[in-house]
């Protein structure tokens, strides 16, 4: 692993100005992210980990007020100017998104946003886009990918969708891939599937991942280190053996125990 | 709450005003709607004389004619609105609720009341019944809640598939009582919406009636009459045509911004 | 099993349900569930398992007979559950009652949460007194931790845990000899669906309660259950009890299905297992001939396409697979 953090955040706080005060989505958040590393963020709901992807691709609202920084490769990313910005997302820092019915434009052919990502970003021609695109869904395990690739998202399984997706993060060759809860959406057979087939684009693009979860045990089979966070702040951070093996915090301990865990034949 | 729905607020207050002054103000005036004075004919409106408005063709004071306006035409409304929402809410989450057979039966109905041509048959009854003031709020009722029944039996459709009508009815729930206890009260929403759209449309409905001289009975006169009369007029007189002109236009905004804030009042998520 | 057995507290045998949908502009029928039968004991927790598609929401409802089956028994102490008619169905309602998944959804928004938990007695019990329903709301209320201050509240002011703690008081207000848990835990967060089914554990063991706990998370089924049953695209899988599903499952679907499911331990996360499970559900519209397995099946041959396995005992188990035994 290279010495200098591909991602570095420092101070990052995310808040709202309410009519009952400021309410704090993130407060005061440090985390490094490794080139090629797999990072896994845990919490339950209103923990902040969304926002705290959502703040590093730009993507919270008008209303979202914040501070602290978050460094990609030193250029600061907040308060980053659209055309910088609109070049580093989908290219270098690419997402993806929890729910793809929602993610996924449901008037466009799976092909034609696919190759809108390479012809946005690389400023290919449109064959060579689409080529690559067809490429890309190979790579995700879609079987038939032309004929998918005609398809629109509606006419897709979720955890076809989800590999589209996840295809459509990987087009522009991104460092890093964020994803928010990429497998919540999907059954626990598909899960598994997604989550073999996110650990073997690790191994073959290298890039780092962070993922947002509330699952731990998709984060024990995935991440290198993993974060727990709770209403905004980040409780603990660790290696993912010793997190699990000897938990420091409370309420990782507490998040731990309340798991019931399948007892099955070793 | 209040800065969301000032507009509400104020809308109510207005309405209120006209409504309490329809009732109080011809009571303490000297003048009547139905005495002429004929030495005063159409004057225009003048601060002096007490005549404020000026007065009407047969030297009746404006402002008491469009005050029992007022009166009148609000009475039609709420009364004909009455009854048009609540048989319109009853018929359409009956017909939701109970869904095959009955749905249909109860909305072909509808559907061939609808295409009853308003106008002549509210013409018939008068012709029939004379110029009676009971006829209006029928004749009225009876067409407005048409439009509420079909919009009330869609949102019971949506309603029956939710999760707390399943729940009710694993709890036993069922009929009359799951209609008036679970459906209607969560379409008071929509139902306040329609029914201040309803109240406009049918002010605007008794105003045309009147207007075509089917309506109410002189020497009474409604908003519209006195828009019917004052049109006939208006190149002389402008007074007699803008002043219950302006009156309903304002009744009528008032009532559409009133549904906003009625709704929300009466939704328990809005009370926190 | 020709007779059916009064001893038994459910007994359900050939259940089809299903649905017409709109497909390509026509109107189709989709089997949402196709020859399902199980039996449950008094004071017995049947889990059942499934992933989307498999028909266990459908399953739950038809039970209640919020939806109709074209086809099938289910028999609760001997009634007939699909014959009785509007009264005598309302009187049934008092034995047999549901916790639905999302605790909010099935709140009426308009209405307190006490007049909500009294709405049952007042249906179904009539003969108590205003004082006898106040004070049953105020005992089920405790029983589910919960204060009387809630009584006063609305739905949207609850959280998804104190929702579901009073979806669970409802169904117990009226005494009932069943309750069917559809999902009760996957609208939770971490931390509430722990609290949640130590609830439910609770109250079954003390008030020895019959449930049939539908869900598709497997740890939780584990816990609650003592026998399991596994649904694939509206048809059962295998039936066991919970120890030998777990430990010896036999079909090769509840052994993908174990397989799957994420362990949160990086130890053993990470340990070369078996690929997962190829391919996608079927689509319900159009299902597989045969054995709807087949398509993902690592062992199918050319018999499963063309004969439908029938469930059949096995040990301990009922499989219903062509190839259980060599496997």
């Amino acid at each position: 692993m290279s010495t200098a953090p591909l991602l570095q955040i420092r101070g990052l706080g995310v808040y709202y100005a309410t009519a009952h005060g400021a309410v704090d989505a993130v407060n005061d958040l440090d985390l490094d992210l490794g080139a090629g590393e797999c990072l896994g963020l845990v919490g339950e709901s209103g923990s902040g980990k969304t926002a705290v992807l959502l703040a590093i691709m730009g993507l919270l609202s008008s209303q979202a007020r914040l501070r602290g920084n978050i460094r990609y490769r030193g250029t600061e990313l907040l308060g980053l100017g659209a055309p910088a910005l609109n070049a580093l997302r989908g290219a270098r820092i690419a997402m993806v998104f929890q729910d793809p019915m929602s993610a996924l434009n449901p008037y466009l052919r799976v092909i034609d946003q696919l190759s809108e990502v390479s012809r946005v970003h690389g400023g290919s021609s449109r064959r060579a886009a689409e080529q690559r695109a067809l490429e890309m869904l190979e790579s995700v395990q879609i079987g038939e990918p032309e004929r998918r690739a005609r398809q629109y998202p509606h006419q897709l399984s979720g955890g076809m969708r989800q590999r589209v997706m996840i295809a459509m993060a990987l087009m522009a060759e991104p460092e890093i891939v964020l994803a928010d809860e990429p497998t919540t959406a999907l059954d626990v057979t598909v899960q598994a599937q997604i989550l073999s087939l996110l650990q073997q684009v690790r191994a073959r693009t290298g890039a780092a991942l962070l993922l947002v979860t509330h699952d731990l045990g998709v984060v024990a089979q995935l991440a290198d280190r993993v974060g727990v966070m709770r209403a905004g702040r980040l409780l603990e951070l660790a290696d993912c053996e010793r997190l699990f093996a000897s938990p420091r915090h409370a309420y990782t301990q507490t998040l731990l125990a309340a798991l019931p865990k399948l007892e099955l034949p070793a | 709450m209040s800065n969301r729905h000032r507009g509400s607020w104020i809308a109510g207050g207005v309405l209120l005003l006209v409504a309490l002054s329809s009732l109080i103000v011809p009571a303490l005036s000297p003048y009547d709607y139905y005495t002429p004075q004929l030495d005063l004919i159409s004057k225009p409106p003048m601060l002096q004389g007490g005549h404020l408005l000026g007065t009407d063709p047969l030297g009746r004071d404006l402002l008491i004619r469009v005050l029992w306006g007022c009166r009148i035409s609000l009475l039609i409304a709420l009364v004909a609105s009455g009854i048009s929402v609540g048989l319109g809410v009853l018929w359409g989450a009956t017909a939701g609720y109970a869904g095959g057979t009955i749905d249909a039966l109860m909305m072909r109905t509808v559907d061939v009341l609808y295409s009853v041509p308003f106008v002549p048959f509210v013409i018939v009854l008068t012709v029939l019944f004379g110029h009676e003031l009971w006829l209006m709020f029928v004749a009225i009722g009876a067409v407005s809640w048409l439009d509420i029944a079909r919009i009330v039996r869609g949102e019971t459709l949506s309603l029956k598939r939710r999760e707390f009508i399943e729940a009710a009815r694993v709890s036993g729930v069922r009929g009359a009582r799951m209609i008036g206890r679970h459906i209607v009260p969560n379409l008071l929403g929509v139902v306040i919406i329609y029914a201040t759209l309803t109240v406009p449309t049918v002010i605007l409905f008794e105003a045309f009636m009147s207007f075509l001289g089917v309506g109410v009975r002189v020497p009474l006169a409604s908003l519209g009459s006195l828009i019917a009369d004052g049109a006939s007029d208006m190149q002389a007189h402008p007074h007699l045509l803008l002043v219950p002109a302006a009156v309903l236009a304002a009744i009528v905004y008032c009532f559409n911004f009133l549904g906003d804030g009625l709704r929300d009042l009466l939704d328990p998520r809005q009370q926190s | 099993m020709s007779t059916y057995d009064a001893s038994m507290l459910l007994e359900v045998r050939n259940l089809r349900v299903s649905f017409p949908v709109r497909h390509a502009g026509r109107s189709v029928r989709v089997r949402a569930l196709d020859d399902v039968g199980f039996a449950l004991a008094s004071a017995e927790t049947l889990g059942i398992v499934g992933e989307s598609g498999s028909g266990k929401s459908t399953l739950a409802r038809t039970l209640l007979r919020l939806n109709e089956p074209e086809h099938g028994q289910v028999r609760f102490r001997g009634l007939d559950l699909l014959s009785l008619n509007g009264t005598e169905l309302q009187r049934a309602r008092a034995r047999l009652q549901m916790i639905f998944q999302d605790g909010i959804a099935a709140l009426d928004p308009r209405q307190r949460i006490g007049a909500t938990l009294e709405e049952p007695l007042q249906v179904l019990k009539p003969e108590l007194s205003e004082d006898a329903r106040r004070e049953r709301v105020l005992t089920v209320l405790a029983r589910v931790g919960l204060e009387p201050q809630h009584l006063q509240r609305y739905p949207h002011q609850l959280s998804g845990g104190q929702a579901q703690r009073i979806g669970i008081a409802r169904a117990l207000i009226v005494e009932p000899e069943l309750i069917v848990c559809d999902e009760p835990l996957s609208s939770l967060d971490v931390s509430i669906k722990a609290q949640i089914t130590a609830l439910l554990l609770e109250l079954k063991r003390e008030l020895r309660l019959s449930l049939i706990f539908i869900a598709h998370d497997l740890p939780a089924v584990q816990l609650l259950s003592d026998r399991v049953l596994v649904l694939y695209l509206g048809r059962v899988m295998e039936i066991a009890a919970r120890d030998a599903l777990f430990q010896r499952p036999r079909h090769p679907y509840t052994r993908a299905l174990l397989q799957a499911v994420p362990v949160p331990d990086p130890r053993i996360a990470r340990q070369r297992r078996a690929p997962p499970l190829a391919g996608e559900i079927p689509s319900s519209l159009s299902p597989p001939s045969g054995c709807v397995f087949r398509t993902r099946c690592p062992h199918a041959i050319e018999r499963c396409a063309l004969e439908l396995p029938v469930l059949r005992q096995l040990g301990d188990s009922q499989v219903a697979c062509h190839r259980a035994e060599e496997l």
